[in-house]
């Protein structure tokens, strides 16, 4: 069971009080490596669950590893693990490269390997220009930046990361899920927290979805998806004649609903069962012999589990 | 023992001995970062005129008791002056430097330490760095003491020096070829004694207290009370092993409750001991400590 863990980071019905407020509450997860996020609005308990795997809080009840290793044993714990928080506060007085070379000397290494290890790290996440400039007077996505350097400097296996693309401009956030997905094919375990839906939905390998302190889904987006049962799964069929397809399908027992796209040119169609769906629609569509464009889920992202799982308080955040 | 226990043993060394040189780099970079801080930071600027406070009285008696004096040609007077200036760098030593420049300034280094750095939202650093959360305490207290030994010492000094500088020439020769020398050397050590002791104390509250003036005030007004205390009370302060180790008794006035001294054997390492426990208290709370600065 432990060699099992050594690879995973395990939440072990873990609830978080701060007093009588609820932080997280009886939270089961094994986390293995790639890109996971943690998605759900804000106070939802992200934060807390990244503040718990990382020892900056202490679980009220339940148990945590990171690899093995109990969040409570910070120095075997930060050789592994990198963490970027939201905390947007920095040492008085210091530059880019001093901040990461200060705390890296604070790991243990030499003067040599912090300096190598800080250039790689600033290099990493394109901030060299700057880094001989004072924190103080970055912008917020320089700030980000340094603070995502200082968390990949020592070449953590697993790296926490509390909204990382917040403040970067467009390209800074195409740049900055590059790495994370290059960070992840090098087998590192990614934990990313975001309300950036499409953006969370590109690049997470598995979601974790929080609300009110509880997780209420997590595994694949897709999968996710198929076990919201009490919601019709939406599909988009294009095709030149949407019409005459909407009359056939709506006959079928499993389709609740069939809504013509707005440039005719395709369909919704909104069915309680999937699988047998698409079985009819096969068959249909060869007796017909209708040429079919595309068929292709309209609601199984990120967006829409979102929507459905935790409603209207995501709206307007999703992007 | 067989070879694989004997290994064993070897590597279980090996390990303690690499975890040790580990942590004296880790307090040497922490070291680094705070002496810095505790010196040069726009927060010591408070310490630095507090540290200048008896320096300028000293100075001003000096200037004062140097323009006024018509006898300095007089040996008895030189002898008597050497004596009067002893008794006054006592009482402005113990009731200025002692219990108000270096409790104070004591104060606000070392309950900076840790309570500075939640304020300033940047704990996390140290936090999410591979340390010993006990090494993290050593590094801090080390660097408070050595900010704190720097400022205050040079002060217990340069007072001194000023004050003697009033009979000059004559009192020079007292502090170099008398015992006054030698009172410097002890005046510096209590104060070294004060910073071990005074910082321990406040790290400790600068970790239990969101608000640590208070706990402060109490120790301040507790320290001011000792001469009223009965002999068994006084020991439960820093003050009182301190003031045995005078070089020059201070009459503490007519309300005092009298006690023997305790003999310097024994109170050095009384206050070592009960600095070490408050250390270890401190490291202590912060292993259970949580980052948490919304509540702050």
């Amino acid at each position: 069971m432990t060699e099992m863990n050594d690879n995973l980071i395990v939440f072990d019905n873990v609830s978080k009080f701060y007093g009588e407020i609820l932080g997280v509450n009886r939270v089961n997860l094994k986390i293995s490596a790639g890109i996971t996020s943690l998605v759900g609005p804000n106070g939802s308990g992200k934060t807390t669950l990244m503040n718990l795997m990382t020892g900056l809080l202490q679980p009220t009840r339940g148990k945590m590893s990171v690899l093995g290793i109990s969040p409570n044993n910070p120095e075997q714990l930060f050789r592994k693990v990198g963490y970027c928080s939201q905390f947007d506060s920095f040492p008085r007085g210091a530059t880019g490269r001093e901040l990461i070379r200060s705390y890296l000397t604070v790991h243990g290494y030499s003067k040599t390997e912090a300096n190598e290890l800080t250039h790689k790290a600033l290099e990493r996440v394109n901030l060299l220009e700057a880094a001989d400039r004072k924190v103080a007077g970055y912008s917020k996505g320089m700030r980000q930046k340094a603070r995502l350097a200082q968390s990949i400097a020592h070449n953590p296996r697993v790296l926490v990361l509390d909204e990382p693309l917040n403040g970067l401009d467009p390209m800074a956030r195409a740049e900055a899920i590059n790495l994370f997905r290059s960070l992840a094919k090098e087998g590192l375990h990614l934990i990313i927290s975001s309300h950036i839906l499409h953006e969370v939905d590109m690049m997470s390998d598995s979601v974790i979805l929080v609300s009110n302190g509880y997780v209420i889904a997590e595994g694949n987006i897709h999968g996710v998806r198929e076990e919201i049962e009490e919601r019709p799964a939406e599909i988009m069929i294009r095709c030149e004649f949407p019409t005459k397809l909407a009359s056939k399908v709506f006959a079928m027992d499993s389709v609740v609903e069939a809504r013509l796209h707005k440039d005719q040119k395709g369909l919704f169609v909104k069915t309680k069962d999937a699988d047998k769906f698409y079985l009819m629609f096969n068959k249909l569509v060869i007796e017909n012999d209708w040429g079919i464009e595309s068929v292709a889920p309209a609601d199984d992202d990120l967006n829409a589990v979102y929507q459905y799982l935790i409603g209207s308080e995501g709206e307007g955040k999703g992007r | 023992m067989s070879s694989t226990a004997l290994e064993t043993v070897k590597t279980e060394v090996e390990n303690e001995s690499s975890n040790f040189s580990l942590w004296l780099h880790q307090i040497r970079a922490i070291l680094k970062l705070e002496v810095k801080k505790n010196l040069f930071s726009l927060r010591s600027i408070l310490i630095y005129l507090l540290a200048l406070l008896p320096v300028i009285i000293c100075a001003m008696i000096a200037i004062v008791v140097f323009l006024t004096s018509t006898a300095g040609g007089d040996p008895r007077w030189r002898e008597e002056f050497s004596q009067v200036m002893a008794t006054t760098f006592t009482f402005i030593y113990n009731a200025l430097i002692l219990r108000t420049v270096v409790f104070f300034g004591c104060a606000w280094i070392f309950m900076n330490l840790f309570r500075g750095e939640i304020v300033d939202r940047s704990l996390h650093y140290y936090f999410l760095c591979p340390v010993r959360r006990e090494v993290l305490v050593a590094g801090k207290y080390l660097s408070g003491m050595i900010a704190a030994i720097i400022i205050f010492s040079l002060t217990t000094i340069v007072s001194l020096f000023f004050l003697y500088l009033a009979g000059y020439p004559s009192s020079l020769n007292y502090l170099i070829h008398g015992v006054g020398l030698r009172h410097a050397g002890i005046y510096v050590g209590i104060t070294i004694l004060a910073c071990v002791g005074y910082g321990a104390f406040f790290l400790l509250v600068g970790l239990l207290f969101r608000n640590p003036i208070l706990p402060a005030l109490i120790l301040y007004g507790w320290e001011w009370i000792n001469f009223l205390l009965p002999p068994l009370l006084k020991k439960v302060s820093v003050v009182h092993y301190l003031h045995s180790l005078n070089p020059v008794p201070m009459d503490e006035g007519p309300f005092a409750v009298l006690a023997e001294p305790t003999p310097a054997w024994i109170s050095i390492p009384s206050l070592l001991l009960m600095s070490v426990i408050v250390i270890a208290l401190g490291c202590w709370k912060i292993r259970r400590a949580e980052i948490s600065y919304s509540g702050e």
